[in-house]
This record gives C-alpha cells, sequence and structure tokens, in this order.
C-alpha cells in the first residue's frame, strides 16, 4: 500500500530549514583534572596503575576497565612513544582542504595499556609504524591544561 | 548504600569552579538542516499561505487528522482525501509563559497553548500563541479564530497565524 | 518466566555540577552497586546502560562512550532508551535480560550529565519538538508541563495550594537523602506559591532541578541470589510499559492514558487487582509536582481527581497510609534524568530490604510500585516490586 495521494509537481515540496544550536562546557573529570593540571605544570604525562590486572592506563583514569576496582598509583610515562599507525588528513573536519596535508598518528609507550593519539611533525612520506617520538609542548605558562598544550610529537 | 554507608561518591563543583578554575574542554557543534516536508506538511504550509487551514480524512475510522498526514495512526492505513477545516477553535489548555527558549525571564508574557480546530475531529489541534487576551480573560473552553498575517507577509508556515484570538460577535 | 530479584544499588551524589566526567559517574556508582551486594564485575554476565537523549551530554552515542566503566568491555552490552521514561525502563530491560533465562546476573548503569550543556539544559530540549509545526514558535519544554498542569486543574477543578504541597512533602522527605540536592526541612506551601512564576501555572518550585548524577542496581535469577547468599533480595513482580501518539496536541492531557495501560500489564503480572488495598507504598515520578498527582491516578492508586485530596489530607506521607516519594523524588533529591532509577526502582528496592535508613517508612511495607515518565511526554514505564 501506497499514500493515496502524490504531489507530481517537484515546486510543491517543501523543505523547511534550521540550525541545532547547543554549546557545551565538558569537565575533564577527577582523572582528568589530575592529568590535565600535571600536563600543564609539569609538562609530565601521567598513566594510572592497576596493580592487580598488572595494566598501566593512559589516558589514565580513576578505574581499572577490567576489574572495576580504583586506581590510585599514578606514575609518568617513561621513554619515547611508538608510532603505532598514521593518516594523512587531506581534507579538514569541514571538508576543506589545508594548505599542507596533516599528519596524524596513534602512539604508543611500552608497558602502557592505551596511548594518545596526536599529530605528527614529520613529512608524509617519512610518517611509518614504529618511529620513535617525543611530545612538544608549548612553553610553560602559556599552557592551559587541555590535549592541545601537547603541540605535536617529533622525532 | 545501606544507612552504614559514609561516604557517597560525587564531587560538587561551585559555578565559580566549573567556570573559572577546573580544567574543561569547550565544544559548539555546528548542526545545520534541512528537513523535507513530506507529502502532508508541503500541502499544509502551500495552504497556510493561501490562508487555510488543512487535515486529511480516514475513511475507515471516519476522523478527520488534523494536522494532517498521509497515513492513520489507529488504522494503520493510507488517509484518503483532503479536506479543508476552519481557521476557528477552542482553546483545549494553555500557559502564559515567562521564559524563553534558554529558560531566560522575558518582559512580557506569551500566550501559549493547545487550540482544538472546528471541522477536526474532536480534540485534534495544534499548539500556537494567544493574543488579544489577559490572564483574567484566557481560560479552557474559550471560542478562537486564527489572526492571519496579510497575504504579502506569509510564507508558508506555522507563524502565518499570528495568534488565534477570541471570537468576536458575529463570528 | 524466572524469578528475578534486585539485590543491590549505588549512586553519586544527585548535584548541578559534579566534577566527574560521565564515563567517572556511572563507575562510582557501578562499583558501589556491586560492593553493596557483594559482587565483582567478574560475577556479572551483560550489562544494560540507560540515559536520556545524548545532547545534555554533549556526546554523541554516549551509550559507547561509558561502557567500559559500566563494565561493559568484553560483555553483552546494550544501551536502552525511552527519554525521561528510561530511569524505570532499564530496569526493566534488565528484568527480561535475566527472566529470560539468557543471564543470570546483569549491571544496571544509567547517568545524565546536564551541566555540560550551556547556558541551560533546557536550551537542548528545544530539539525534541517538531521542526515544522512547533519549532518555529520558539518553545521552552516547560510549556507542555505547564499546558498539562492547567488542563488537569481545570478538568478536575484542583486548587494550586493541593498541588504545591506535594513539592513541600517531597522536599522535606528528602532531607533523610544523603545524595539530594534540593532537601528543605522548613519549606512551606507559600514558598512554593510565592516563587517566581516560569510559565503559569509552572512556578519555579513546582519543578524538579536539572542534575548531573549516575545510578546503578544489580539484578539476577533467584538461583544466583541462592548460591550466592543473597540476604534481603527484593522481587521484580510485575513490569509494564506503553506509549501514546506523537502527535500530543491530539489528546486530551488531563489524564496520562498511556501509564493507566503501562500499570495494567505490571498489575496482571503482579496479580494486582485492586492497587489501592495492595499496594503499600509508591515512587510515582515527580519531575513536577502535578506529575506525582498525574501519576498516582494513572497508577490507579486513586480515582481520577482524587489525587490532591489525598495529598492534602496527609494520606501519602511517609507515615501516612500510602507514602509517595519516601525517597525525597525528584524534587527533593535532583533530577539527572535517567539516573533517577536511583530514586525510583532504587527506592522500592531499599524500603523493601529494611535499608531505607532514616527514611524508612515506620510501618511495615511488602509491596511497592513506581513509574517514570517521558519520550515526547507520552510513555510509562511502570515496576512493581515485592520484599
Ligand atoms: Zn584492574
Ligand atoms: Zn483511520
Amino acid at each position: 500500500m501506497t499514500f493515496r495521494d502524490r504531489t507530481t509537481n517537484v515546486d510543491a515540496l517543501r523543505s523547511w530549514r534550521g540550525d541545532v544550536e547547543a554549546d557545551y562546557i565538558y569537565t575533564t573529570g577527577v582523572a582528568g583534572e589530575r592529568f590535565f593540571t600535571e600536563l600543564r605544570d609539569t609538562g609530565r604525562i601521567l598513566a594510572a596503575h592497576c596493580e592487580a590486572c598488572e595494566r598501566t592506563y593512559l589516558p589514565p583514569r580513576m578505574y581499572c576497565e577490567k576489574c572495576l576496582g580504583p586506581l590510585s598509583d599514578w606514575r609518568p610515562v617513561r621513554g619515547p612513544a611508538t608510532v603505532e599507525a598514521v593518516t594523512i588528513a587531506s581534507v579538514d573536519a569541514h571538508g576543506n582542504r589545508p594548505p599542507e596535508p596533516e599528519v596524524w598518528a596513534v602512539l604508543r609507550w611500552r608497558g602502557i595499556h592505551g596511548g594518545l593519539v596526536h599529530r605528527l611533525a614529520v613529512p608524509p612520506k617519512q610518517a611509518k609504524p614504529g618511529l620513535k617520538v617525543h611530545p612538544v609542548l608549548r612553553p610553560a605558562g602559556s599552557r592551559v591544561g587541555n590535549i592541545t598544550d601537547i603541540l605535536y610529537f617529533a622525532p | 548504600m545501606t544507612a552504614k554507608e559514609v561516604r557517597w561518591p560525587g564531587k560538587e563543583l561551585t559555578a565559580k569552579e566549573f567556570y573559572n578554575k577546573v580544567t574543561v574542554t569547550r565544544y559548539r557543534p555546528e548542526a545545520k538542516f534541512a528537513w523535507s516536508a513530506g507529502e502532508a506538511m508541503s500541502r499544509f504550509l502551500a495552504e497556510l499561505q493561501r490562508g487555510r487551514l488543512i487535515a486529511r480524512s480516514c475513511s475507515s475510522c471516519k476522523r478527520v487528522l488534523f494536522p494532517p498526514r498521509m497515513f492513520c495512526e489507529e488504522c494503520f492505513r493510507p488517509t484518503d482525501a483532503w479536506v479543508y477545516v476552519r481557521d476557528t477553535g477552542t482553546i483545549e489548555t494553555y500557559s502564559i509563559s515567562y521564559i524563553d527558549l534558554d529558560a531566560k525571564r522575558i518582559e512580557t508574557p506569551v500566550y501559549v497553548g493547545v487550540v482544538s480546530v472546528d471541522g477536526a475531529s474532536p480534540k485534534m489541534g495544534i499548539m500556537h500563541y494567544f493574543g488579544e487576551v489577559a490572564p483574567e480573560t484566557i481560560r479552557i473552553g474559550l471560542r478562537v479564530k486564527a489572526e492571519w498575517k496579510p497575504a504579502h507577509e506569509r510564507e508558508g508556515s506555522v507563524l502565518d497565524i499570528r495568534y488565534w484570538r477570541p471570537l468576536r460577535r458575529g463570528e | 518466566m524466572r524469578k528475578v530479584a534486585c539485590i543491590g544499588a549505588g549512586m553519586t551524589l544527585f548535584r548541578r555540577r559534579l566534577q566527574e566526567t560521565p564515563k567517572e559517574m556511572c563507575w562510582e556508582a557501578a562499583r558501589m552497586a556491586l560492593d553493596q551486594a557483594g559482587l565483582e564485575i567478574g560475577d556479572v554476565d551483560a550489562v544494560v546502560f540507560g540515559s536520556a537523549p545524548d545532547a545534555f551530554d554533549g556526546i554523541h552515542m554516549k551509550g559507547e562512550n561509558v561502557l567500559d566503566a559500566c563494565g561493559g568491555i568484553g560483555r553483552p552490552y546494550v544501551r536502552v532508551f525511552t527519554g525521561g521514561g528510561t530511569g524505570v525502563f532499564s530496569p526493566i530491560a534488565a528484568y527480561w535480560h535475566v527472566a529470560s533465562g539468557l543471564f543470570d546476573c546483569v549491571l544496571v548503569v544509567n547517568e545524565e550529565k546536564m551541566s555540560s550543556c550551556q547556558p541551560h539544559p533546557q536550551s537542548v530540549f528545544g530539539h525534541i519538538w517538531d521542526p515544522i509545526l512547533d519549532r518555529p514558535l520558539k518553545p521552552n519544554l516547560v510549556w507542555i508541563f505547564a499546558m498539562e498542569m492547567n488542563r488537569y486543574m481545570t478538568v478536575h477543578n484542583v486548587r494550586y495550594e493541593d498541588v504545591a504541597a506535594v513539592a513541600v512533602k517531597n522536599k522535606r522527605n528528602a532531607v533523610g537523602h544523603p545524595c539530594a540536592q534540593l532537601a528543605d526541612p522548613h519549606i512551606t506551601v507559600e514558598d512554593v506559591m510565592n516563587s517566581e512564576v516560569m510559565a503559569w501555572p509552572v512556578h519555579r518550585l513546582d519543578i524538579s532541578p536539572p542534575s548531573d548524577g549516575a545510578s546503578a542496581l544489580v539484578v539476577c535469577s533467584e538461583e544466583f541470589a541462592r548460591t550466592h547468599r543473597i540476604e534481603s533480595p527484593v522481587w521484580f513482580a510485575g513490569v509494564g510499559w506503553n506509549i501514546d501518539t506523537t502527535f500530543w496536541t491530539d489528546r486530551d492531557l488531563y489524564f496520562p492514558e498511556y501509564l493507566a495501560n503501562a500499570a495494567k500489564i505490571a498489575y496482571k503480572q503482579a496479580r494486582i487487582t485492586d492497587p489501592r488495598r495492595q499496594i503499600d507504598f509508591a515512587e510515582p515520578y515527580d519531575p513536577f509536582d502535578y506529575k506525582e498527582l498525574h501519576h498516582m491516578e494513572g497508577l490507579g492508586l486513586c480515582k481520577k481527581g482524587e489525587a490532591p485530596r489525598l495529598t492534602r489530607e496527609g494520606v501519602t506521607q511517609r507515615d501516612g497510609d500510602l507514602p509517595t516519594c519516601p525517597s525525597g523524588g525528584l524534587l527533593g533529591v535532583g533530577n539527572p534524568i535517567a539516573a533517577t532509577m536511583g530514586i525510583k526502582v532504587g527506592e522500592l528496592y531499599l524500603q523493601l530490604s529494611g535499608q531505607a535508613g532514616q527514611r524508612q517508612i515506620p510501618h511495615e511495607v511488602r509491596t511497592g510500585v513506581t513509574n517514570a515518565w517521558g519520550d515526547l511526554m507520552q510513555f510509562s514505564s511502570v515496576v512493581v516490586m515485592r520484599a
């Protein structure tokens, strides 16, 4: 069965326009507050360790996702990060082409569960898995406690 | 959760802490839409622009469905014909609003409510504004008539009706 | 179908603003419910998550965002959604997980973080209205409640002070709740009546506050409760849900027909033929004071139009013959939409297992009913529980 009347004149069909307006402020949370204030104030990247499961989480969280126990053992990540996967972004979030393609990567640290996604400051051709990189931060004093306090990762 | 519990989780923030102290991220989504009005609403909007209200009838349950729809949700079959309904009706319920969309106070209150439309099945109507009323004169059961915008200002919108106002003598 | 029990409950503080992220709130409530039941996440077979529209938290698909905090990793995990009705609907989903025989132990976690939404959570409520018929009028959500309250009061000739008395009772009851946001031992009917008018006849104190919060329940089979030596399980006696037309302007707002239909399903299962006599207390959904009255009538706890009189006569006080909202309700404890599970089904569990502390109803109660209300204000979910 279908509708008994159908519009055959397409000009008679209408549409209605509107924006879905919304504005948000997200707290970084109990674990996020500690992670981001540490990054802002000392430049260190902290992870949280679960003794029972022998897992260290990055980004750190207040609970272990495996045993649902609380996490209180926090420690800075050590050594360089390893590039696990890369993508070369030729279009931005709005579908526009940036002047230069951007290199983005999944970054992991030895002995750490999880990792970070961030920009990589290397030419697209050199962006390969296995690359060892370090974070490059905004200068102390201009950091605000946000993931963009890390400008990018570089070899 | 027993009476012997002492610590309840949750770290309360004051407005000052929330807006000025703790680390936060901000985000404003940009979501823009164009909704297809579809069969029933396209005709409904076109008729509004002509200064008329239109409904659909269902030959099975004999209801006149307003606002119009292409299917009868009770009989679960297509509706059968276009039917004009009148631009007069009855206030089913109303409110006098002192707040806007964002819950901010407004100076001049807005009269808003549901009007059931003459010619449609009982209780069938729309939400709209009321005008030429006061807190003392508006009431449930009041008979009202659509106050249309002049033809050249109408654009095929529910706002082509400015508001519904009390019936005048002889209407 | 198998017998199903509730054996643990947890919840966070309900507050205007919490620092915790949605995940963190979920974990705090889930951890507390597991601790209370004496279980670990390894004992849980499946997880149900409940939350109202994503637009409050501002995280699209938030069920996926929070699943690690709910113990969802590597388990059958599902989000259920019936808008404001979710608070009582997700326990129903947990119920059918267990009653069906598919799972023995299910963790239910509900969460809402409304403070993320600026300048006020009411702004995004604008998006639930029909874009063509309603949105051009720039409606505030309170309008629909105001119109329903006016219709209800007009049809039954209800006095405003009898409606305001519900807000007073619930905010006073909330004094005994450790998570309460708006408990007030001294509030009077005059305070409510003199609070500023939002959308007449709704005044500021007729409305529950927007809140951040999470709650959790542990639900299990009879055999699981026995083998784990659970001391005071509380049983699901009946569940039901029902929804009315999206064209809310098509129905008479004076009576919640959808709730009467949902209650009928739950009462049939619970073998309740005379709710007023067979039910000892109720946690009707009370985001607005008139809604408690509306819902008492929809639940068949009194005749249509009779709830204001019962309230006036003190029948619904905690020590009355039919205590309603002994938790303090949404009006007193707060309204983190789906997380109100903690003061609806959660309160039935605590009252019926004798763990409600200061809020414990002074006489013996064996059967309780609760409901939540939501979707586009035309849906209700109902749970009946027995000790
Ligand atoms: Zn662990
Ligand atoms: Zn029909």
